[in-house]
């Protein structure tokens, strides 16, 4: 059991809880505004879509990054439409850019590399992947703590240095600016915002494009970091578990955060677990890989206490007489 | 003399075919209380809110301070030195006092700084007027009164100079009532205006200066309090005169219908609610619970009515010729329950739907799994005729009616199902004058057709007018019986604990 500790599978760990720490993220904004987001799955998907097609065709790491979240953002937009202006289910429209994300990255995926559905692989210079290793390569010289530290810290994507940055600038964002209390009042009671004269509008919309910005990078991370390349589903269902923990999280940054490395952790551990035994009885894959959901109902079911989603979340807002 | 602090000419509204406000002027001078009375449903609301800028108006003008303004949202209202103390507060529970006051005007995209100096701005005002608020404290924890003052403050914060409350004691307890009216009394002192919305004429008369009246969206008078007089005002109101007594000839009691014995409450915290309560209520005859709210009646009105639990005890409902009935609900027992939005109505749901809410699988309303939706239509536009409902639209939803007349939809279903038996709880809590005196007539009329009723009311003055018999509970108890002629002081007394007080 002790090889889970080892410096590989913390490694692993913090590279896969990235994308689930920039989707949960994503859903504070958007949620904490009071439009719930089911669609955090086909936004990361169409984003890590649109890098890893851009990134073939144009061979331009930043441009690829661009497009992933100008896509998302685009899906973001179509949920805000839906759910803001129109007023619409919010959960129906989530599920609907699922679908939209799943079918058009399939499509235009095959159209464009008859693959498929799959990209080539991204060349090099359309890659995120590593940091700069001549600048901390000294630190592997220093024996295998030095090593330790430099592979676990100095040498990850820029997407795990954003996402863990992304943590306290969302606390501070919420707690400490105008706009972060603007947004969690209006994901209570929109009309007291209302009444004190701000558009309610307007800062849904806001809050549903940091959600879109957030989805892109998660997506991105995926395509150009975790992988050089577009498969088919490969966001498989990280959207979801960035849904549950932020229900674990209470909605709260930092606990955010911990949720996601807990749920990375076990999906780093899974492959570790496979094969191996436990007092003389042999761990099936099928449970080491549904751990992660059962982790939520249990803990969810009783050991975190009352999660309590803000107040006005999935109810589009309708001035009263 | 100044220019008066508002000014309305001629301001019309509809919704739809409805014309809420028609060709309304108003004037309220500067540094006045103005009542603006009416039932519900007048308009009241609307004309608040078109000058609130939460609605245009179709027609008409608007000045403020003498200068003619347009108000397109609450921005411009705010600017224009109008708050508004909604009768739903604008709360964010979650947040502190604080924080909702600053909310909307932060002063700066960063809080710290804009905190500071709201907290000092706050406590100044809090100490000038009496307003006795933590401004840490979390909202959500606070008791209403205190999140109307909460509400108070936002708007002082945002230099509010004329500020409208609506109905803004409908949530209060009369001890916070009081107090409520003390800070309205400084502000007027502190030289702001204020505009009052209610429908209760004690209200009016204890401390405006000056009250306009408002009947079907029109405004028909305005007075000096000084001035004027409760009756007058309430004809004014309805538009014909009122009888603010209610006239009832002897009861004529017959056979127990409902018999209590032996009633005991537990709620799940293992707290007693009602303790060994026994009473019986006998066909043509109103028997009414008295008691200070939350001393068991709320329990024991459930229990009865079949929706609340039984520790132990029975409830016993008899037939015409005296035998014990199955206990059978909505069969001869009529129950109006105290709280119309959680367990009387469905909001959301048309007020024809709601009419036949409990009842609609009884024949008339259809055969098999088919309801015969004429037969429904029928039926509420029946009610809506006998209790006077406004509007009277059966396929409008029941949460689009006015509070008094929702109540009017259920005491109609309930009443018009012609029970054995009835259970009323706070048949006209929110109601106005007219729809009062019109329930209460009808409760005489049902007790003189030899029906049996149960009323539970926190209004003395409704125990005393319409009961023949006045039980009073104190911590679950019944503490005495006594007849209708029993003093406030005797009732009072009871209600506190007092056993020894009917007896003096």
């Amino acid at each position: 059991m002790l090889e889970l500790l080892q410096v590989s599978n913390l490694d692993s760990t913090i590279r896969l809880a990235t994308p689930l720490l920039l989707a949960c993220l994503a859903g504070l904004y958007s949620e904490r505004s009071g439009v719930f987001d089911i669609g955090l799955e086909g936004k990361i998907l169409i984003a890590a879509f649109a890098g890893a097609a851009v990134g073939v065709t144009m061979g331009n790491a930043w441009i690829a990054l661009g497009a992933a979240i100008l896509t998302s953002v685009a899906f973001a937009l179509i949920h805000g439409v839906a759910c803001i202006t129109f007023r619409g289910n919010q959960i129906v429209s989530g599920v609907a850019i699922n679908f939209l994300a799943l079918g058009l990255a399939a499509v235009i995926g095959n159209a464009m590399f008859q693959m498929g559905g799959r990209s080539p692989q991204l060349p090099n210079e359309a890659r995120l992947q590593g940091g700069d290793r001549a600048l901390f390569s000294w630190m592997e010289d220093l024996g295998p703590v030095g090593e330790a530290v430099h592979n676990l810290f100095f040498d990850q994507s820029i997407f795990v240095y954003l996402a863990f940055a992304a943590v306290p600038f969302t606390w501070w964002v919420l707690f400490r600016t105008r706009f972060g209390m603007r947004l969690r009042a209006v994901g209570e009671n929109p009309a007291a915002v209302d009444t004190a004269g701000i558009s309610v509008t307007g800062l849904r919309y806001r809050a549903v494009i940091c959600a879109g910005i957030l989805c892109g990078l998660s997506g991105a991370t995926l395509s150009m970091a975790l992988n050089s390349g577009y498969i088919n589903n490969m966001s498989a269902g990280r959207g979801f578990i960035a849904l549950a923990a932020l229900i674990f999280a209470k909605w709260r940054p930092v606990q955010a955060m911990m949720a996601c490395l807990l749920f990375a952790f076990l999906e780093a551990s899974e492959s570790r677990l496979q094969g191996k035994e436990v007092l003389g009885f042999e761990i099936p894959v099928q449970l080491v890989q549904a751990l992660p959901y059962i982790l939520v109902v249990v803990l969810l079911a009783g050991f975190i206490g009352q999660a309590r989603a803000p107040k006005a979340g999935g109810v589009p807002y309708v001035k009263e007489r | 003399m100044s220019a008066p602090a508002i000014e309305l000419k001629g301001i019309s509204k509809s919704f739809g075919a409805v014309h809420a406000n028609r060709d309304i002027d108003l004037t309220v001078e500067k540094g006045t209380i103005h009542g603006i009375i009416g039932e519900n449903g007048a308009g009241k609301s609307t004309l608040m809110s078109i000058l609130y800028g939460f609605y245009q108006a179709d027609k008409g003008t608007i000045a403020v301070d003498g200068a003619r303004v347009t108000i397109k949202d609450s921005d411009a209202a705010i600017s224009l030195g109008i708050g508004m103390v909604h009768q739903h507060f604008m709360l964010v529970e979650p947040f502190t006092v604080l924080e909702n006051v600053m909310l909307g005007a932060e002063g700066g995209a960063l809080l710290n700084r804009g905190r500071a100096e709201a907290r000092k701005e706050l406590e100044r005002l809090e100490k000038e007027y009496e307003l006795n608020v933590d401004p840490d404290a979390i909202v959500g924890d606070l008791p209403v009164g205190i999140q109307q003052r909460v509400e108070i403050l936002k708007a002082l914060y945002r230099g509010a100079e004329i500020l409208i409350l609506d109905e803004p004691t409908g949530v209060l307890t009369p001890d916070e009532a009081d107090h409520l009216f003390r800070i309205l009394g400084q502000l007027r002192a502190q030289g702001k205006t204020v505009l009052l919305i209610t429908h209760k004429l004690r209200e009016i008369m204890a401390i405006t200066d000056d009250v306009s009246v408002m009947r079907q969206g029109q405004m028909v008078a305005s007075r000096h309090t000084a001035e004027t007089s409760v009756e007058e005002l309430a004809e004014l109101m309805v538009g014909r005169r009122v009888l603010l007594r209610v006239e009832k000839g002897e009861a004529n009691p017959g056979k127990v219908k409902l018999e209590v014995s032996g009633l005991n409450v537990v709620d799940e915290l293992g707290v007693a609610r009602v303790k060994e309560a026994s009473l019986q209520v006998r066909a043509g005859e109103i028997v009414g619970i008295a008691g200070v709210s939350g001393n068991g009646q709320s329990e024991l009105l459930e229990a009865i009515a079949g929706i609340g639990p039984i520790t132990t005890g029975s409830v016993e409902l008899f037939d015409i010729a005296g035998e014990p009935t199955p206990w059978r609900p909505r069969h001869g027992l009529g129950h109006v329950p105290e709280d119309r939005h959680k367990m009387g109505l469905v909001t959301k749901f048309l007020a024809k739907e709601n009419a036949v809410l409990g009842y609609q699988r009884e024949d008339e309303f259809g055969s098999g799994v088919m309801m015969d939706k004429g037969a429904v239509l029928e039926t509420c536009k029946r009610h809506m005729e006998a209790f006077d409902v406004r509007p009277p639209d059966p396929n409008l939803k029941a949460a689009n009616f006015s509070g008094g007349n929702q109540q009017k939809i259920v005491l109609a279903r309930e009443i018009e199902n012609d029970p054995d038996v009835l259970i009323v709880g706070q048949p006209t809590r929110g109601v106005d004058v007219g729809a009062i005196e019109a329930i209460h007539r009808r409760l005489i009329e049902l007790r003189d057709a030899g029906k049996a009723i149960l009323l539970v009311s926190v209004e003395l003055d409704e125990i005393r007018a319409l009961s023949d018999r006045i039980i009073v509970m104190f911590a679950g108890e019944i503490m005495g019986e006594v007849g209708p002629e029993a003093t406030e002081r005797e009732i009072g007394l009871l209600m506190s604990g007092v056993r020894d007080g009917a007896a003096a």
